[in-house]
């Protein structure tokens, strides 16, 4: 029996979307058995995730905040993705991201007790600002010097961590723990439970702003990518790089400006995170969200709306990660999703044949029937 | 599998007595949409050349695909030298003597001849005794004609040897049928005299070879049968060469008889629309490529280039369209472009049918509607402020499909699943439709079918009666002295001749093309 690819000569509009969906049907089919393996109940196991993450209003709403930064950064990755730029470095600009909003409230860059409403733009200016400068670095170099940017964003995410941790560990540290002083609530990201007083119902929920940041961002990069002719550029850079320099288009501006964007886009991410939800600045303020977000950006294929719910599922995974004993589960899960993504990609492109090989005929020259008739064709996925 | 043995075993010697190398009845292949190969008969006899034409998507390609075990036929039966078989895939077609050698060579750039005839094989079967192997295959390369050192690397050589490479690798495999997919697309007219000479070769040895093509007069040139295919079918079956006429082959292959004369009308160049003075340019390697070159275009006026591939022309084309850095003084229009950007030259009104259809006149996995807007996306309509209106681009390329004839399911059918001719017919559909003074075009009908070249040829020629000043650059002298009314020979950079299309004589552009009017230097082979 043999199996082979053949390249696909048309494909049918519903086959991405449900080679995706089947994707992450198969992921979690390969974690059950792997669950099952070492002893555990997967039906259970996937219960129990689905109850800690969508559960209740309240474990809903924890989700939310958890997915909060990944939209953001997710919408990031896809932007870069688009125009073929493989932006690894999310997680370094959110760190930046995280910083530039902190230097506002910390340094103090503006007189304490500011109030809110200009104090927060400030922050959200300050963290665009941070991601997108450290998002020109990988963009300039590759537009001027033609150096790789997937080393250099990956680089620069420790470059980053680096950096954060000199100013939690040295000038920001709170009497010599390695985090910050906690923000004055003044620039605090509003959230729900802000407003338990008139709607008793909002009590104890975390979700903040930056939900709204990172619903509009979509909104605004789907206007930007899908209707724009910026967006139409980006497209045909990615495609053809030699045919958008025909049609005389300034790649090298694109790309830099590209890369900008992306990064402030995962520095808004850092803001919102450390305003919304830590409060303070602290080296551990990612559990990789900037590394999740590739394959959020991938799960979506590059796509701002679907950005949103593929961040959610994922937000879910991370929260379950802290529910569920052994939280290596969710990780794994997350890991299995990506190599059937990646699986499902090629089943977009080429036709899987399983062919049975007849045995060969009685002899040679002699008039057989034709020795293999394509076998079941499947497009298994 | 039936004669399709275990992979690298020698292949079986021919049965005595079967006069046929292959034999292919009734088959049939479907792709979405499209009956690719309809019912189809095929026979090739020992020690012949074959010759398989048809326009672009008349199933040529998909039958041998099908005999090289590339794909398979939904219905249909094949004999390859009276042996029934149905092959897997291209290594059980090879193993019994079936070989193809298709229009993109499958080389490794880094790696030596050598090496790459190796690749693959199951023998030798852990050492490579790489000197052994080198003189086999120079013995096996001297045999046919096939010039090429075996120890040099692929990226060294030009796309000729190249060529040779991937025939060696076939002949060294034990291929006694060889299907050669178009092989003359890629080459100047020396080097495919040079094919024709290892194809009688190897006939001579009572091999055999299919030899696909839409060229007319190669085909009569070289072929001892033909068949000729439209829309999936045969429209004439192994007629002998000869005795058939280019008229009658192309009555086969369109349907129609083709215009063998254009109507042209008598030019009057208006003023001088591209100036270029003593411009010259490096290739992408750093060469020099353009040596000083110097020519007009008028409005209302096509120059031809004439040139063989790789003495410059390319490059012309680039620095005249702002995509190559250059010196020396280009007006177009009475402005200077040399070193402008390539948008500054497009807002100069000038049009550009590249070389390279597929990669850079067009977005491959974009849309039929997002590649025709790609010169006009900044402009109303199409532009609306900053957005792009997604109605209005459909409405026009609806309307540029319609009136320019682009056969193609939708509008929003990614181009890479276009013919040839369709993509072209789109490129230029969207050039033509900027309304440019100056038109920059690179071999425009490379690799078409007749129908389409005359398409082509016939907007060229409209483009001139409404006075857009045209820069022809082809390989193809048909084609330049039916079209042009100035052409000028480049050789190695430079022009070494200029003649008005009434006065020019395809021997003394073809020896001047060729460095043959050149005597201080031995021409380079």
């Amino acid at each position: 029996m043999t199996i082979r690819l053949e390249l696909r000569t048309s494909v049918p509009r519903w086959l991405s979307p449900a080679l995706t969906l089947g994707a992450v049907a198969v992921a979690l089919v390969i974690s059950g058995l792997i669950i099952a393996a070492v002893g555990g109940n997967p039906i259970a196991s996937y219960l129990h995730i689905l109850n800690a993450s969508f559960g209740s209003v309240g474990v809903l709403s924890d989700t939310l905040v958890k997915a909060t930064p990944l939209i953001l950064t997710g919408l990031a990755c896809a932007l870069a993705f688009r125009m073929r730029l493989w932006n690894i470095g999310a997680e370094g600009q959110f760190l930046l991201g995280a910083w530039g909003a902190s230097a506002v409230v910390l340094f103090p860059l503006v007189p304490a007790g500011t109030p809110g409403i200009i104090l927060i733009p400030l922050m959200m200016v300050a963290g665009m600002a941070a991601g997108a400068l450290w998002g020109l670095i990988p963009g300039l170099l590759r537009a001027r010097l033609a150096v790789n940017e997937i080393i250099v964003t990956l680089m620069l995410n420790y470059i980053a961590l680096f950096w954060i941790q000199f100013w939690v560990f040295g000038p920001w540290s709170e009497s010599g723990f390695q985090q910050s002083k906690t923000f004055p609530d003044e620039a605090w990201l509003p959230k729900l439970s802000d407003f338990a007083s008139s709607v008793p119902a909002f009590g104890g929920l975390t979700v903040h702003l930056g939900l709204i940041f990172g619903l509009v961002a979509a909104g605004l990069l789907w206007v930007f990518l899908e209707r724009s002719r910026w967006g139409y550029e980006i497209r045909l850079i990615g495609d053809s790089p030699r045919a958008a320099r025909y049609a005389g288009i300034d790649i090298a501006k694109r790309l830099i400006i590209v890369f900008a964007i992306s990064g402030a886009l995962a520095g808004l991410a850092g803001m919102s995170e450390v305003s919304g939800a830590v409060h303070r600045l602290q080296d551990r303020i990612s559990p990789g969200y900037g590394f999740t977000a590739v394959i959020v950006a991938y799960l979506a294929k590059f796509q701002p709306g679907r950005v949103v719910v593929a961040a959610i599922l994922f937000g879910a995974l991370i929260l379950a990660g802290r529910e569920i004993q052994p939280s290596g589960v969710p990780a794994m899960i997350q890991g299995i999703i990506l190599f059937t993504l990646i699986v499902a990609d090629v089943l977009v492109r080429y036709r899987v044949r399983i062919e049975r090989t007849a045995p060969p005929p009685p002899a040679m020259g002699a008039t057989a029937p034709p020795a293999a008739t394509p076998g079941g064709a499947g497009d298994g996925g | 599998m039936t004669a399709a043995a275990t992979p690298g075993s020698p292949p079986p010697p021919p049965p005595a007595g079967s006069p046929l190398a292959v034999e292919a009845r009734g088959i049939v292949k479907h792709f979405p949409g499209v009956l690719a190969n309809d019912r189809v008969d095929f026979d090739l006899r020992r020690g012949e050349v074959h010759a398989l034409l048809g326009e672009n998507g008349a199933g040529k390609s998909t039958l041998m695909n099908i005999l090289a075990g590339l794909y398979r036929p939904d219905a249909g039966e094949i004999e390859v030298e009276g042996v029934q078989v149905a092959f897997g895939s291209p290594r059980e077609a090879i193993s019994a003597g079936l070989g193809m050698v298709h229009q993109h060579f499958t080389l490794v750039p880094s790696q030596t001849v050598t090496e790459n005839i190796l690749l693959g094989l199951d023998r030798p079967r852990f050492l490579l005794h790489e000197r052994a192997s080198e003189a086999e295959i120079g013995r096996l390369a001297e045999r046919f004609g096939l010039r090429v050192d075996p120890r040099a690397r692929i990226w060294q050589l030009s796309v000729g040897e190249q060529q040779r490479v991937e025939i060696l690798k076939m002949l060294y495999r034990g291929a006694r049928i060889l299907i050669m997919d178009e092989p003359t697309a890629v080459l100047a007219p020396q080097e495919a005299d040079d094919l024709f000479a290892t194809l009688r070769s190897m006939t001579a040895e009572g091999r055999s070879v299919v030899f696909i093509s839409h060229k007319l007069g190669e085909v009569l040139a070289i072929a001892d049968r033909i068949t000729v295919m439209r829309r999936g079918r045969v429209t004439a079956a192994g007629v002998p060469a000869a005795g058939a006429t280019k008229g009658d082959l192309a009555r086969l292959m369109v349907g129609r008889s083709v215009l063998e004369l254009l109507d042209r009308t008598p030019s009057t160049p208006g003023e001088v629309v591209l100036a270029l003075r003593d411009v010259t340019a490096d290739n992408d390697r750093g060469l020099t490529a353009l040596r000083g070159v110097s020519l007009q275009v008028r409005a209302g006026e096509i120059v031809g280039i004439a040139a063989v591939a790789g003495n410059g022309q390319s490059e012309l084309a680039e620095v005249v369209t702002g995509l190559r850095p250059c010196g020396g003084e280009i007006l177009i229009g009475g402005r200077s472009v040399a070193n402008k950007s390539a948008s500054t030259v497009i807002s100069q009104g000038v049009a550009h049918v590249p070389e390279d259809r597929a990669a850079v006149g067009s977005a491959p996995n974009l849309s039929l509607t997002d590649n025709l807007i790609m010169k006009r996306y900044t402009d109303a309509p199409v532009a609306r402020g900053w957005l792009v209106d997604n109605a209005s681009a459909r409405a026009i390329a609806t309307e540029l499909r319609d009136t320019y004839q682009i056969s193609t399911p939708t509008v929003e059918t990614e181009v890479r699943l276009l013919s040839g001719g369709n993509l072209q017919r789109a490129i230029l559909a969207r050039e033509i439709e900027t309304n440019p003074g100056l038109l920059v075009a690179v071999q425009p009908t490379r690799g078409l079918d007749v129908g389409a070249i005359e398409t082509v040829h016939k907007l060229l020629l409209d483009m001139r009666a409404r006075g857009t000043a045209i820069l022809l650059i082809s390989e193809e002298l048909d084609e330049l002295i039916a079209l042009s009314d100035r052409i000028d020979v480049i050789y190695e950079g430079r022009i070494a001749g200029s003649f008005p299309a009434d006065e020019a004589e395809i021997g003394q552009i073809g020896l001047l093309m060729t460095g043959g009017a050149d005597t201080d230097r031995e021409t380079a082979s």
